[in-house]
């Protein structure tokens, strides 16, 4: 089985993130693997051991992406692919990203493209179902299961907390929802072995792929940190007096009611 | 010059921390308080090669170099002490004696299984009256029709109750000028007339193993001979060596832990109207604790290199044991002191550093130790 997982590096929504001037600064940020896209690596290297193939892993970025390609040759993919975009003018969006994606797809031999349902950062589980239409290939998203027979899988996907049981033939893009495994720590020895597996680094020009072609169709305005937390008020006095003071709070202070 | 990582040792430094603060430091006030030595924790370090991190993948390890190790270890030490302090033992005393003084019939069938985290390593050095001055040394081992007979005794032993074999140090003769002569003998845990016991309660790392060891006519091949007969005393010298540079990266790595939660503290504590990180007095605490703490991490980083690099490091290694531990301890006194009263609550978990850290300056020669060492290498 040729499976193919595309991977977004991000900052560690777990750590202190700044942010200057609508810009996240990222002398301070700690990068990751988005941790959607870890279960997408864990699954197609379970998947790969069960079936047989090959586990190639592709990012749209920079040339410090390759930590996290090298981190996911150390879980056991088999290679990297780094589209490197940091000559571009713009800065890219979703668009921009699966349309990278879709050309480097357009001469490959793919059965399965895992991805992460959607990324820490922004939030925006686009990429994966643009690509999918893009190549005119199935996609089920947000999936807890898969099973692969033959030609086709059975998946099971998450549905706003039901659970939804797809059948569908491959090729096929499907993108993980939490609970869809335990990803591995990169063992040591992998580790050591991820320095001598294939990484490959493609450009615009690679792709055939003029800068117009990509150019983002959307524009960030502004990023700002949701507002602190204020601290909460309590209301005292028996269970009729909390109740009329908090309705005359709700009605004169907040008013929402 | 060059201060960076390379990437594998920026991977294996962000794969033993995620793994030592997922797996490891939640246990860490439960084998304290228990006194439990973590087993299922050791059997995953296994799995992930940490326990053969420095060792060539031939013996089964991950090839990686010591500046790796020293990360590791104050990864795991920044996690937990007590794990941390088994992890360095089990490695730079237990395995790497192994690895550098072995033949390959030794290193196949006793480097292997410590590799693999089949079993743990043991290094008996210490004996009730002889520690860092080896010279004193009174277990002895006599050849006898063919096999050698160890009888003695040997304390503060770490990690030998999970161990397969014991490197034991033995007098098994005299030199020209009548003095001891030292050798290290491989002794496997279940050969009759060995036997290891625990009997100690300790003030810190609780969760290490530490035993007695007590050999009575206790017999082994004549092949268990570590290294070239009377060649034990140069042996562990070497191996002190390295076990210093991961006993400092260790002191660094508790260090660290607590001056993150001194840190972390000051901000949310509240008094006189303000966090006492607005303080100066705070201030300068938390200033003095990371600068040392970078300072000693710089130390430690640059002894592994030399290591790494097949170049001389006896004095670099006793310059970051020495300097680490005694800033770790200060370090935790400081940071319990930022914590008031919290502190000295085992909940805040800081009393606890304090505790594990102190041995840093005794273990694997001692703050004085060093101090000679050091004073050796300069000519005196």
């Amino acid at each position: 089985m040729n499976i193919y997982v595309v991977m977004k590096r991000t900052f560690d929504t777990e750590e202190k993130i700044e942010i200057n001037n609508g810009v996240i600064d990222e002398e301070g940020a700690e990068f990751i693997i988005n941790p959607y896209d870890e279960y997408a690596i864990e699954e197609a290297i379970v998947l790969r051991d069960e079936h047989g193939g090959e586990v190639t892993v592709v990012t749209v970025g920079d040339e410090e992406a390759e930590k996290e390609l090298r981190t996911a040759l150390a879980m056991g993919a088999d290679q990297g692919v780094l589209i490197d975009v940091e000559d571009l003018d713009e800065e890219p969006d979703h668009f921009t990203i699966a349309e990278l994606l879709a050309a480097y797809f357009k001469d490959k031999e793919y059965d399965l493209i895992l991805g992460g349902n959607v990324a820490v950062d922004d939030g925006a589980g686009q990429v994966a179902p643009r690509l999918a239409e893009k190549l005119g290939i199935n996609q089920v998203t947000t999936i807890t299961d898969i099973k692969i027979n033959g030609t086709s899988a059975t998946i099971e996907r998450d549905d706003e907390g039901d659970v939804e049981t797809v059948e569908a033939q491959l090729p096929l893009v499907a993108t993980a929802q939490q609970g869809l495994n335990e990803p591995r720590y990169p063992s040591l020895p992998g580790i050591m072995k991820a320095k001598k597996k294939p990484l490959e680094t493609i450009d615009l020009d690679d792709l055939d792929l003029d800068e117009e072609d990509v150019a983002a169709k959307t524009r960030t305005v502004d990023r700002y940190l949701p507002p602190e937390k204020e601290a909460g008020r309590m209301i005292e006095g028996g269970p009729e007096t909390q109740v009329d003071e908090l309705v005359g709070l709700l009605k004169n202070e907040a008013k929402v009611l | 010059m060059n201060f960076a990582l390379t990437k594998e040792q920026q991977m294996i430094k962000d794969m033993v921390k995620d793994f030592a603060q997922q797996e490891i430091a939640p246990k860490a006030e439960e084998v304290d308080r228990n006194e439990r030595f973590p087993e299922e924790t050791f059997q995953k370090m296994g799995e992930l090669g940490l326990l053969g991190l420095p060792f060539p993948e031939s013996y089964g390890g991950s090839g990686a170099d010591t500046v790796s190790y020293a990360l590791a270890v104050e990864e795991v030490g920044r996690a937990c002490g007590s794990t941390g302090l088994s992890y360095a033992a089990a490695v730079s005393l237990g395995a790497s004696p192994l690895y550098y003084f072995g033949d390959e019939k030794q290193k196949e069938l006793y480097l292997k299984p410590l590799v693999t985290g089949e079993a743990l390593g043991a290094f008996g050095l210490t004996e009730p009256n002889a520690g860092s001055d080896a010279g004193g040394t009174k277990t002895k081992a006599e050849k006898k029709d063919g096999r050698i007979v160890i009888n003695g005794e040997k304390c503060w032993i770490t990690n030998a109750a999970y161990a397969k074999c014991v490197i034991v140090t033995a007098v098994d003769g005299k030199d020209d000028r009548g003095r001891n002569n030292i050798s290290a003998f491989i002794v496997p845990t279940d050969t009759p007339g060995f036997t290891i016991t625990s009997p100690y309660e300790k003030m810190g790392v609780r969760g290490s193993n530490t035993c007695e060891l007590v050999l009575e006519d206790v017999e082994i091949p004549e092949d268990h001979v570590l290294g070239e007969p009377s060649g034990g005393f140069k042996q562990f010298l070497y191996t002190l060596d390295g076990g210093r540079i991961s006993i400092a990266a260790l002191a660094v790595g508790i260090a660290q832990a607590a001056c993150e939660k001194a840190l972390a503290y000051a901000k949310e504590r509240k008094q006189f109207g303000r966090s006492i990180s607005e303080f100066q007095a705070i201030q300068f605490k938390l200033s003095d604790m990371s600068m040392e703490i970078e300072l000693a991490r710089n130390m430690v980083m640059k002894a592994a290199w030399l290591k790494d690099q097949g170049k001389p490091f006896t004095l670099e290694a006793s310059y970051a044991k020495l300097y680490a531990s005694e800033m770790a301890t200060r370090v935790c006194n400081e940071a319990l002191q930022v914590h008031g009263g919290y502190g000295y609550m085992r909940e805040y978990g800081i009393e606890r550093m304090l505790r594990d850290t102190k041995l840093m300056e005794i273990g694997e020669g001692t703050s004085e130790i060093q101090r000679m060492v050091i004073a050796r290498q300069l000519g005196c």
